[in-house]
């Protein structure tokens, strides 16, 4: 396979660069003196782009790859991918579910603690001798309060996991409702915010769930309301968001990803009710090594024409 | 028995200056609260003190010898916090005197916060916030890689109320929880250790939440905290002199432990210096307890044992004493 031509298409992973070096003739698309001189080049020697959230597989790096057979991606979600052209060109699309999902869940229930219990402030708080002074003020307590979840899969339903253990009551809504034990389906977005206290925006990005979370989604959750987003920036309206945490409409967020990553507004770097990230979802040692993985996994299985592990398409 | 039918019954208002709980102006409608502190004294303090049957120990205020002499006739100190490290125990037991503390009050709260102060550790929660807030996202692109948090073994220090809850919610992140207590518990589905050296060595989050005592004092020492290693963290919600942390803070900075989040120090409101520059290290001012809930809860149960007292009826969150017969 070490004649097959495997395109990466960002610094993603040290440990993937290295795993498909030894495997394929790796070219990175982000080393050439222009992306399109080098596509030009190489273009009839790429049969796999290994891509991420910040650059997939879109129309116009499709089109230039004649030879492209498998979109291997290095997250789970798609919205970086065009799914419609891999299908008409029979390109196959794989991706990582289900081995970060322990990681994105616990990082939002971190998200929502950090929010609520201030602990960023806190630290700040403790670090700059005001302590002397007094105590810090009083945060909002996490237990038992009303759980809402946007998108209920894989991801969601570890969140719900997490916070049944801390007393919380769990309402979601998702396109479909499910078979589920306790948890309260909402029709729509704003029900759902009206009736939770930390709404978890934990669904895919597709062209139906951009800016699901909008102004009224955002008024419905309400100013001792929380939102976490540890699923796409596009997902919420980010604009509104920013008004409302200014204006006190929404209480506060825990934010991991943002509509124009690795920009974040700056009204928000300015404000205490809020937790800033930057996209570290799965940024663990253990999880990006089992992502990566799987995503040379999956690579393997195509050139050796065996069944794909996790194919989307 | 309450007071004569003029007065209400005294209770002794023991507080530092600046600490007060929202349930004081109530508590001097409802009862005769003789507070040492109050300009002008109480006209009767002398002879009502003398003959004051219970003490309302609020924040925590040292319950010294020395206190317990003014007020000979006390039956009964109700504290405000989890622990009673601030109480001379002896003392009270030998003069028989009954403390209640703040049972289940601030369990949740506490339980919460040591679990996302672990995850803060592990995932660098506050350190990416400050890469974030400097503007080194555009700049650096990558944060850098923390530690998985689901699936690591955890160890508690102390399986009372808080530890128990604490034990629960990493249950659900798919933890395994093993723990040492002064006592093995009964139909306790987790792993027992016979003491804090062993629990460390099978640890990958040590959690610290038990009472301080003479024996617990710096339970946490150089050969517990160098067992559990560079892939270890802690987390201590309990107090600071449950852990040495000199030895603590030289581990951290040296690397011989993988982080710490602590709630709690040695000598509050003193935070080591050491540690403000390390990412895996999460520092806190003694604030797990301060939600509205948990001083909500804690007031209730102060004017319910108060009321109680004074109706002979049970008492809540009673420290058990074991009084000589």
């Amino acid at each position: 396979m070490e004649n097959v031509g495997v395109m990466m298409t960002t610094p993603m992973s040290a440990y993937l660069e290295q795993q498909l070096q030894q495997r394929f003739t790796l070219f990175k698309l982000w080393e050439s003196p222009s992306p399109t001189q080098s596509l030009t080049r190489r273009a009839d020697l790429v049969k796999a782009v290994v891509g991420d959230t910040k650059i997939g597989a879109d129309s116009e790096l499709i089109d230039s790859l004649p030879r492209l057979e498998i979109v291997s991606t290095y997250s789970v979600g798609l919205d970086k991918i065009d799914l419609e052209k891999c299908r008409e060109r029979g390109i196959r699309v794989t991706n990582t579910p289900d081995v970060l999902t322990e990681d994105v869940s616990d990082l939002a229930i971190g998200l929502a603690l950090a929010s609520l219990r201030k602990i960023c402030a806190c630290h700040a708080f403790a670090t700059t001798g005001s302590w002397k002074n007094g105590d810090f003020q009083l945060a909002t307590k996490f237990s038992g309060k009303s759980i809402g979840i946007l998108g209920l899969g894989r991801i969601g339903s570890a969140i719900a996991k997490r916070a049944e253990a801390f007393g919380c009551n769990i309402s979601y809504h998702s396109r479909t409702k499910r078979q589920t034990k306790n948890y309260r389906y909402y029709s729509n977005a704003v029900d759902l915010a009206a009736n939770c206290q930390i709404l978890f925006v934990a669904c895919s990005l597709t062209n139906e769930t951009r800016h699901i979370v909008n102004r009224e989604v955002i008024d419905a959750l309400g100013p001792r309301g929380v939102l976490v987003n540890i699923g796409r920036g596009a997902l919420v309206d980010e604009h509104e968001l920013v008004s409302a945490l200014c204006e006190g409409r929404l209480g506060s967020a825990g934010l991991d990803v943002f509509e124009n990553e690795p920009h974040v507004p700056e009204p928000l770097l300015e404000l205490e009710n809020v937790v800033l990230l930057p996209h570290v979802g799965t940024d663990t040692v253990e999880t990006s090594m089992t992502m990566a993985d799987l995503v040379v996994a999956n690579l393997e299985c195509h050139f050796l024409k065996k069944r794909l592990l996790t194919p989307v398409i | 028995m309450a007071g004569d039918e003029e007065t209400p019954p005294a209770l002794i208002l023991h507080h530092l200056p600046n600490f007060k709980l929202s349930i004081f102006a109530l508590l001097r409608s409802k009862y005769t609260v003789l507070d040492p502190l109050d300009d002008p004294p109480h006209p009767s303090f002398p002879e009502l003190s003398n003959a004051a049957r219970l003490m309302l120990c609020a924040g925590p205020t040292p319950v010294t010898a020395a206190v317990l002499d003014r007020y000979p006739a006390l039956e009964c100190v109700v504290g405000s916090s989890a622990g009673i490290n601030h109480f001379d125990v002896a003392a009270c037991r030998s003069r028989r005197i009954r403390i209640t503390c703040a049972g289940d009050s601030f369990s949740d709260d506490v339980a919460d916060y040591a679990v996302g102060l672990a995850i803060d550790v592990l995932r660098r929660v506050s350190a990416a916030d400050r890469f974030v807030r400097a503007g080194s996202w555009p700049v650096r692109r990558e944060y850098g890689l923390g530690s998985k948090v689901s699936g690591k073994r955890v160890g508690i220090v102390g399986l009372g109320s808080i530890g128990s809850r604490i034990a629960k919610r990493f249950e659900s992140f798919g933890c395994s929880i093993a723990y040492t207590s002064t006592k093995k518990k009964p139909n306790i589905p987790y792993t027992f250790h016979a003491n804090a050296a062993r629990l460390a060595s099978n640890t990958d989050i040590l959690i610290v939440c038990c009472a301080l005592t003479d024996e617990t004092r710096h339970l946490i020492n150089t050969e517990v905290m160098a067992t559990l290693g560079n892939s270890g963290i802690i987390v201590n919600v309990g107090r600071g002199a449950l852990v040495d942390e000199k030895a603590l803070v030289e581990m951290l900075v040296s690397g011989e432990i993988g982080g710490a989040g602590l709630d709690v120090f040695e000598h509050e409101p003193r935070v080591p210096r050491e540690l403000f520059a390390l990412d895996n290290v999460v520092l806190s001012p003694h604030h797990a307890v301060l939600t509205p809930d948990s001083l909500g809860a804690i007031e209730d149960l102060l004017l319910a044992n108060i009321e109680a007292f004074f109706s002979n009826q049970p008492l809540k969150a009673e420290v058990q004493l074991e009084f000589a017969s």
